[in-house]
């Protein structure tokens, strides 16, 4: 298991900031995933509506969760493929164990999985003797620098090209010296021939699940690069890690979420590969697993319904809200301490580890809005933060010179560093405050701390009367 | 028993039971009905100018279209691509009836195998089933007569694909998809260009773990049936 350095949140961000090479990483990159974004946003008139149609999609599928994880599991039994259920992170690496045991398996593929890095399933293979090897190219070389991804999207976003060859020179010790790696281009190429030879070697294949589609039983994978589909498509077994958020009612549903998913992450209109799985090989097919696992977890999720964090389920895991953070831009991902970074982090991984142990992260924000201004599935991230922080408050976790301060919110908006890298953001109040140190109780900011809740009505029962109304009327296409 | 717990933990969350029979009811109905949500306008055009979308977008995600009047042209311009691309004269096929029915052996210097592809294969030959033009995507999706590997093995892919099968939105496809399979193949995957990575720096190069060219032969008229 990943330890968390959620904790330390001060002192990673402290490290970070005078970090010479994750802060050319960020200075580079930050600006490029915004610019795209934009870009694509601009291309496309309906967009926001789009957003209210993938919101209200989810919103849909969460009210109503129970019904269709049984349509589903209904479906992917029907596909000729098995599901097996799992409550923890314990549980769900007992239940990939045990399939990789039985089939005997050494090596094993892997395409990218938050979820698996959430239950490091990687350690657990290998403390079995199961060797694992990550695909995606940044998956890859975090793996070979035995690191956490910085950033849910983009695992190596903290890195130069000197680290990759760096990297690569330790690990590919068949390297002839004159080797050269002055391009990007060397990097890729080294890696695909290397990996080749593990995606054709794997006996079993595992993947995670951008979404699971009850009406089909399919689960579906999103990536530029073809690793996860080689990962699913060559070894005779192939597991699918999913979280039980994931589940969506129909085709029609998981398209809708897929026009905002790629805008929004790389500011691509689609991704390369969006790929629908449903079972293992049917007769007479020529290729494909021959055992399809569904490994579908709550660890956490089932909680978190019903409370003012469900909001948070909703998230498709595309990342604008850290590209588009002055905090995340200005420390990098690996200052959360844990697996996921940035306004998402900070509100799902107090919900995951434990409030006490990531109760810091809440506070790593500066309610500038930025976050949820750009969230596809909107959440109302900077609400939920606060949130957090009013529990902290509740639970008297918070040093009394801690509470005076508003926190790491504070020691942020006190870092000049910090404030420049910040400002550059637009609708950023802090370059205003920082005119003025140490005076933020008068800031406008500081509303943000007290404003209340706006819980949102749950969408189920709007469906069903809506669903009635239209009955009635006839209207129903 | 993990199955019944989640199940229950969710229930207890929402503050409910399991959901009534006549709701459940309803949500079967959505799920049969799958009820359309708002669709970018883009792709809604005559179907000459959804193919003319349909090329650009592949264009513009590092595709390549080549047109030909008739299945007679197709093995010609799958060989003129091979020589002008410098790539060896060597396919492996989808072993599908129409692929099948074109006139190969005009090209008797092409080496054809049928089949799945296999890890030494440089250029796999597969047939599309549909063309979304809202992205410039392509729907492969799999069976017996068209092998997934094809798509994700070869350095090269070229996809043959009728212009008559070029929808608007993805939504058309499935419908299609529906129609004509039945029930859900196993594998179905959206093609949008060709393979790449932006992981090193964070900025684009072609060529990742798939196919680093992506080559649609696209057949026929757009208004021929
Ligand atoms: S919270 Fe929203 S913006 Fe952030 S990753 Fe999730 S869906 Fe994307």
């Amino acid at each position: 298991m990943h330890i968390a350095t959620s904790p330390a949140f001060k002192e990673n961000a402290s490290k970070a900031l005078s970090n010479a090479g994750l802060q050319k990483a960020l200075a580079r990159s930050g600006p490029s995933f915004i610019a795209r974004r934009a870009a694509a946003v601009a291309a496309l008139p309906e967009f926001e509506a789009l957003r209210d149609a993938a919101r209200d999609i989810k919103n849909h599928a969460l009210a109503n969760l129970d019904f269709y994880l049984e349509t589903y599991e209904r479906n992917v039994l029907e596909s000729g493929g098995k599901v097996h259920w799992c409550t923890t992170a314990d549980e769900a690496r007992a239940a990939v164990l045990s399939i990789c045991q039985a089939a005997g398996a050494k090596t094993v593929t892997k395409g990218k999985s938050m979820i698996g890095e959430e239950i490091a399933i990687n350690d657990h293979l290998e403390a079995h003797g199961i060797t694992p090897v990550e695909t995606d190219l940044g998956e890859y070389i975090i793996q070979l620098r035995h690191e956490l991804p910085s950033h849910i999207i983009a695992p190596a976003f903290h890195l130069n090209l000197e680290d990759w060859e760096e990297a690569f020179r330790q690990a590919h010790t068949d390297l002839p010296a004159d080797r050269t790696f002055h391009e990007r281009r060397d990097i890729l190429i080294e890696a695909r021939t290397k990996l080749r030879s593990s995606f054709l070697a794997a006996d079993v294949g595992i993947t995670g699940a951008n979404f699971l589609v009850a009406e089909t039983g399919s689960s579906v994978i999103v990536t530029n690069e073809g690793n996860g589909d080689l990962t699913q498509t060559l070894p005779r077994i192939h597991i699918v890690l999913a979280s039980i958020e994931k589940c969506v009612p129909t085709l029609e549903d998981t398209v809708s979420l897929l026009r905002v998913l790629a805008r929004s992450a790389t500011g691509q209109d689609f991704s390369v590969y969006t790929t629908f799985s449903t079972g293992a090989r049917r007769p007479g097919d020529l290729d494909g697993p021959e055992e399809y696992h569904v490994v579908l977890i709550d660890n956490g999720r089932s909680a978190m319904l019903g409370t003012e964090f469900q909001d948070m389920l909703r998230c498709i895991r595309c990342a604008a809200c850290m590209n588009h953070c002055p905090v995340y831009g200005a420390v990098g991902g690996h200052a959360y301490g844990w697996v996921y970074p940035g306004p998402m982090g900070s509100v799902l991984t107090p919900g995951l580890i434990g409030v006490d142990k990531a109760g810091h992260l809440p506070n790593a924000s500066t309610f500038c809005g930025k976050c949820e201004s750009v969230c596809p599935v909107r959440i109302p991230l900077p609400g939920l933060m606060r949130h957090w922080r009013e529990r902290e408050f509740e639970r008297h976790l918070v040093p009394s010179a801690v509470r005076a301060n508003l926190g790491i919110w504070a020691w942020f908006a006190r870092r000049p560093r910090l404030y420049r890298l910040a400002t550059r953001a637009a609708a950023f109040g802090l370059g205003l405050a920082g005119r003025r140190r140490g005076r933020f109780s008068r800031l406008p900011l500081a509303a943000g701390w007290t404003a209340g809740r706006d819980l949102p009505a749950p969408e189920g029962d709007t469906f069903f009367a809506r669903y009635a109304r239209e009955k009635r009327s006839g209207t129903l296409q | 028993m993990s199955r019944d717990q989640i199940l229950g933990a969710i229930r207890r969350s929402l503050k409910r039971g399991a959901l009534p029979a006549d709701q459940q009811a309803m949500l079967r109905d959505r799920l049969q009905r799958h009820p359309r949500h708002p669709i970018p306008a883009r792709s809604r055009l005559p179907h000459t100018q959804q193919v003319d979308l349909f090329v650009r977008n592949v264009e513009k995600e590092f595709g390549t279209v080549a047109r030909v009047a008739a299945p007679e042209d197709v093995p010609a311009a799958v060989a003129d691509y091979l020589a002008t691309q410098n790539l060896p004269g060597r396919i492996v096929l989808a072993p599908h009836d129409e692929l099948r029915a074109m006139p190969w052996s005009t090209r008797p210097l092409l080496e054809i195998r049928e089949g799945r592809a296999q890890a030494s294969d440089l250029v796999s030959v597969q047939h599309g089933y549909a063309g979304i033009a809202e992205t410039g995507t392509l729907m492969l999706p799999s069976a017996p007569n068209r092998p997934t590997t094809l798509n994700l093995l070869a350095d090269t892919e070229i996809v043959v694909l009728r212009a008559a099968s070029v929808v608007g939105a993805y939504e058309e496809a499935w419908d299609r998809l529906r129609a004509e399979f039945g029930s859900m193949p196993r594998n179905v995957m959206l093609v949008t260009g060709p393979s790449r990575s932006a992981d090193i720096e964070q900025t684009l190069e072609l060529g990742a773990h798939g196919p680093r060219r992506l080559h649609i032969v696209l057949l026929g008229e757009s208004d021929s049936a």
